[in-house]
């Protein structure tokens, strides 16, 4: 027997790091595996059983191996916009944006969140950014490349940073923090807990309600131990987290999203608002342009598949004879009882409902293009 | 009968000339919740070593070798329905697929149950 899960490999390559939470984790019975450079919680009772917790009650997610960056100075705005497609002069205080860096050929190189703080917070910067933890160096050196010397840009290496998600995550947060059952999804704002400054966002990435809280590393165990005293909050780890997100419909980025493709491809048009599209000005915005216009050479679409094997990043997919894509996610959807995957397929080939199959070990498993998500999502949106 | 481990994990159960092959449950315990399992066809011809089934995993899939060389005559098809048996009863009910066996000298080196739980206690 021998395992070949991708993360269990780099656990190997990767002199580790401890976050914040590490001796927590233990403590919690968690098993640890390296991702991103750091040690992190793979699972603690088993994933079918954690994302189950999740989308019925809150689960409790460490992601603080994620980069969180402030930007300061008058020039922000406009510099920004000349690093991200998506429209910053229109953020307003306390909103977040999905949003990603592109590489000269509109290649992306990251995908993100960004807000706009407000209240003097984090020492009062103007801008906030969530990055992905296995390419914020390389994100950090792109942008100090790209950026206006008048734009001081801090990586907060201190802070952690906690998703609380699921159903009853409102609930149980407004338990510590009451003044939180305000926000809707994609908003954000600071708070005071037990002398402790937290900035929450309601977002996250299982597709569910839920939020994501910054916080100083030093203060993660006490805000941890107090969300899991909860009756609705469980740990849960990294398995599900990506177990989730797939149902969610969402693309992992380095897996189904890279400098190898783009945004409209990807279905993340959405992030590039109207006046952007037109007025262009940022890097990468050529292809950008060329495919809006002429529409991508292939898609990021979502695959239902018939029977019970699952299959599994880098699995060819064909029409026929044809070889037509390659999954880039896939795996048993413990919500959906089925095996999913999520793939890039030629644009003749990825209208929804297309029949396509896909090579897992020389055999041919049936499978179509569905819409996505697999799971709907169940943000708090205003009513 | 007499029951055989080795350090891949698997357990073997032999009986006249047919072995019956699953993985221990350390092995299941360490995988995780296991959603399907391919099982190799009856007349499959194993040597020692080759990739006999396949785990499935939620996130990831692990491969499960031949523990000696045979014939493949008889796969678990209860696991067709119910994967997670191997979860729940991995020693017995769980078991992958049964062998004639080739050559029994490859038994010999296999660890005994005392052996391969000392075995797992070093790990």
């Amino acid at each position: 027997m021998s395992g070949n899960d991708d993360i269990a490999t780099l656990a190997e390559e990767l002199p580790l790091e401890a976050l914040p939470l590490d001796a927590w984790h233990r403590a919690r019975g968690a098993r640890m595996v390296g991702f991103a450079g750091y040690h992190m919680p793979i699972q603690y009772e088993g994933i079918m059983a954690e994302h189950s917790w999740t989308r019925e009650h809150a689960g409790l997610f460490d992601v603080s191996h994620m980069g969180q960056l402030s930007f300061s100075g008058e020039a922000v705005d406009a510099a920004l916009e000349h690093l991200l497609p998506s429209d910053i002069k229109g953020l307003k205080p306390f909103r977040q944006r999905y949003s990603m860096l592109l590489d000269q050929e509109g290649g992306i190189l990251d995908d993100l969140m960004v807000s706009r703080l407000g209240d003097g917070a984090f020492d009062g910067a103007d801008i906030y950014m969530v990055v992905n933890g296995a390419t914020k160096y390389d994100d950090i050196g792109w942008m100090i490349e790209h950026l206006p010397d008048a734009v001081v840009m801090n990586h907060m290496a201190d802070q952690a940073l906690l998703a609380l998600q699921g159903p009853e995550a409102g609930e149980a947060l407004a338990a510590l923090i009451p003044e939180t059952a305000d926000l809707l999804f994609m908003q954000s704002g600071q708070f005071i807990w037990r002398g402790v400054t937290l900035w929450i966002s309601r977002s996250g990435y299982t597709g569910e309600d839920g939020f994501e809280i910054s916080l100083p590393a030093d203060d993660a165990t006490l805000l941890a131990d107090a969300l899991c005293a909860l009756p609705q909050v469980k740990p849960i780890g990294l398995g599900a987290r990506d177990s989730l997100r797939l149902e969610a419909g969402l693309p992992l980025y380095g897996h189904d999203l890279s400098p190898a493709v783009s945004t409209i491809g990807a279905d993340l048009g959405f992030a590039i608002q109207k006046r952007r599209r037109e007025e262009g000005g940022f890097i990468g915005h050529a292809r950008v342009l060329k495919e809006l216009a002429d529409g991508p050479g292939s898609k990021r679409v979502g695959l239902t598949i018939t029977g019970r094997l699952p299959a599994r990043e880098g699995a060819q997919i064909y029409a026929g004879d044809v070889l037509v894509g390659e999954v880039t996610s896939g795996g048993f959807a413990p919500s959906v009882g089925a095996p999913i995957a999520m793939g890039w397929v030629s644009l003749p080939h990825a209208a929804i409902g297309q029949a396509l199959e896909i090579d897992v070990r020389g055999k041919r498993i049936a499978a179509e293009v569905a819409p996505m998500p697999f799971v709907s999502h169940r943000y708090r949106r205003k009513a | 009968m007499s029951r055989y481990f080795t350090d891949e994990h698997e357990w073997i159960d032999v009986e006249g000339e047919i072995a019956t092959v699953g993985i221990t449950d350390y092995a299941q315990e360490q995988l995780g919740d296991i959603v399907f399992v391919e099982l190799p066809a009856e007349g499959t011809n194993f040597d020692k070593g080759d990739d006999a089934a396949v785990v499935e995993l939620v996130k990831a899939a692990s491969d499960v070798y031949a523990p000696i060389s045979g014939e493949v005559v008889e796969s678990n098809s209860a696991l067709e329905d119910e994967p997670a048996l191997v979860n729940s009863d991995a020693e017995e009910d769980g078991w992958f697929f049964k062998l004639r066996i080739a050559d029994t000298s490859e038994l010999e080196g296999l660890m005994n149950e005392a052996a391969y739980k000392k075995f797992v206690a070093a790990l």
